[in-house]
């Protein structure tokens, strides 16, 4: 048997409800031990991907394997060695903190044993230790959020996907967070993750999917991204809402590329300074100015517009 | 590797063979939360039977059962018995899972672990089979306390009312997967509060016209009530085979509905 190095490989993957094309024809593959992200604005088809490799979805056509197995009829057996942090925390609400792990790990078919055993390491893991026979509802969102991710490792999965996992956290909980999932992954878990902050999947992902309206628009890792799709740095000056575009047409020529929004003029170069100063010599005193290095939201912004996504 | 185990594929991974899971988790929730909300639905079948049995028994005397002349109360306690197993069976298949599946979204999380749609199914039907049971134990202890047990066969009745709490959560179960609202759920007493008054349970359908005798007789709650009855009675016909035949159809068709559309709302 060839043993295949790829836990998920998506071959003109698509999804269709009704008359809606969620996902659209996708195509990828994600190498075993990968931290392997999934970006898009709302209704890319995120989730809907996620789902499909949850098992949890069936897909409408093309191709899906997920651990060597077809997730539309081996469901159990894919799942079983799978964790998931759904998007909203689905959290048992007639269960306490501790019997809510313990339920999950039966799920699996975990001995009780084992179960609580586990569930007792894994408290520990997301410091709930003190909440143990607390009722789910009065816990605090960070708390559930934890509790949450803590649940979806019962099984001790070989992958593990989570759907927007640090949303609604505070910087202490998802740096806490960020320091697990990167402690996952050092043990060889798979990581997939969708995220709406680019600096955590900057943090997280090896490799980078931008999704849009269902179809893939980039593929890379975060430095390979920024270096395609935008420049090293980034330099953005203000001059009043006036005023941004009469000076825009002034110094069109400076810089790969600029844009110009509302409150402030961005310019894409390789060397921000330096065009800051050339602006500057031409006698456009912007009123605050800023050169910072060219991020994945960079990417993100040219990739899928800066159209609000309803 | 991985702590567990992966089950094997089984009904097109319908089921991952781990439905004592599910009902392991609702005995814990129900231990730990609702065990009193239990109790009364036991006592309304008992109300009833003291209100109706020894009320207006003293005043009706007895009825004719194929042949036999029974007391009013030994008459209706066995019609009540099967109602306690209804009702146990549907409180916990209808509001309980329109719950579950509408708000607590208790059902998404366990199809994200290796159960399949079918062990919820099972699991889930099993549990209200099981209060559906307890309140059938507890009644005929009452009836036996007071006399209306009329021959030895009613040892059969339990067995008998776990089929019909199980033929009755099925089919709950598969309705309320198709309810989105709570007006939607306020049909479920137009349904069963007619059942309950007209299947033979206060008086013999012969009271009726033939058409509306069938109309009644296509209703499960009859059929309930006429299999306790014979076994409470002793009073036994050949037509006991066809409710029993009535239940497992009714008990098949609920689990493959609800497993079908576990899977339309969870796995589509």
């Amino acid at each position: 048997m060839l043993v295949s190095n790829q836990v998920i490989r998506a071959e003109n993957l698509t999804k269709v409800y009704g008359d809606f094309i969620a996902v659209n024809n996708i195509s990828f593959e994600v190498p075993r031990g990968e931290s392997f992200g999934l970006l898009g604005p709302n209704g890319a088809g995120k989730s809907t991907t996620m789902k499909m490799i949850a098992a949890v979805s069936t897909r409408s056509s093309g191709n899906l394997e997920v651990l060597g197995m077809d997730p539309n009829t081996e469901g159990p057996a894919i799942r079983s060695q799978l964790g998931v942090v759904p998007q909203e925390d689905n959290l048992d609400q007639e269960l306490r903190v501790r019997e809510n792990l313990i339920a999950y790990g039966r799920f699996f078919g975990m001995p009780r044993a084992e179960a609580s055993k586990r569930a007792d390491e894994l408290l520990e893991f997301a410091q709930l230790t003190d909440r143990v026979k607390s009722k789910v509802e009065p816990l605090s969102g960070g708390m559930k959020r934890r509790l949450t991710i803590a649940r979806s490792l019962m099984n001790d999965p070989q992958m593990l996907l989570l759907d927007e996992p640090t949303t609604g956290l505070d910087p202490q909980a998802r740096h806490i967070l960020w320091d697990r999932l990167f402690r996952l992954k050092e043990r060889g878990t798979t990581l997939v993750l969708t995220t709406h902050y680019m600096d955590e999947a900057e943090q997280l992902s090896d490799r980078i999917i931008v999704v849009d309206k269902g179809e893939i628009m980039a593929e890379g890792s975060p430095a390979q991204l920024i270096r395609q799709y935008s420049s090293k740095e980034v330099l953005e000056v203000r001059y009043g809402s006036d005023n941004n575009a009469k000076v825009a047409k002034k110094i069109a020529d400076v810089g790969e590329r600029m844009e110009i929004l509302p409150d402030r003029i961005l310019i894409y170069s390789d060397n921000g300074e330096r065009d800051l100063a050339e602006i500057t010599k031409r006698g456009h005193h912007p009123t605050t100015s800023l050169v910072r290095r060219s991020s994945l939201e960079d990417v993100f912004l040219r990739l899928t517009g800066r159209t609000l996504v309803e | 590797m991985s702590a567990v185990v992966a089950p094997k594929s089984r009904f097109g991974g319908l089921s991952g063979g781990n439905a004592k899971a599910v009902i392991e988790r609702g005995l814990r929730a129900t231990m730990s939360n609702n065990y009193l909300i239990i109790l009364s639905g036991f006592f309304e079948p008992v109300f009833y039977l003291f209100s109706m049995g020894v009320g207006l028994g003293a005043i009706i005397g007895n009825i004719n059962v194929n042949g036999a002349e029974i007391p009013y109360g030994a008459y209706i306690a066995p019609a009540l018995l099967a109602v306690s197993a209804m009702n146990g069976a549907i409180y916990d298949s209808t509001w309980n899972v329109f719950f579950k599946l509408n708000f607590g979204k208790l059902y998404q999380t366990m199809l994200l672990t290796s159960l399949g749609p079918l062990d919820v199914a099972v699991g889930e039907i099993t549990l209200a089979l099981l209060r559906g049971g307890v309140y059938a134990v507890g009644f005929l202890i009452v009836m036996q306390a007071m006399g209306l047990v009329l021959s030895p066969l009613a040892i059969l009745a339990i067995p008998a009312v776990l089929l019909i709490a199980a033929g009755f959560a099925s089919i709950g179960m598969a309705f309320t997967s198709y309810m989105k609202t709570f007006q939607q759920m306020d049909w479920l007493p137009m349904v069963m509060l007619p059942m309950f008054l007209f299947s033979a349970t206060f008086y013999p359908i012969t009271v009726y016209p033939e058409g509306i005798q069938f109309m009644i007789q296509s209703f499960p709650l009859w059929h309930g009530v006429e299999l306790i009855r014979m076994f409470t009675t002793g009073v036994v016909t050949p037509m006991i085979w066809v409710h029993l035949a009535y239940y497992a159809v009714m008990l098949c068709v609920g689990v493959v509905v609800v497993s079908r559309r576990l899977r339309k709302l969870f796995l589509d």
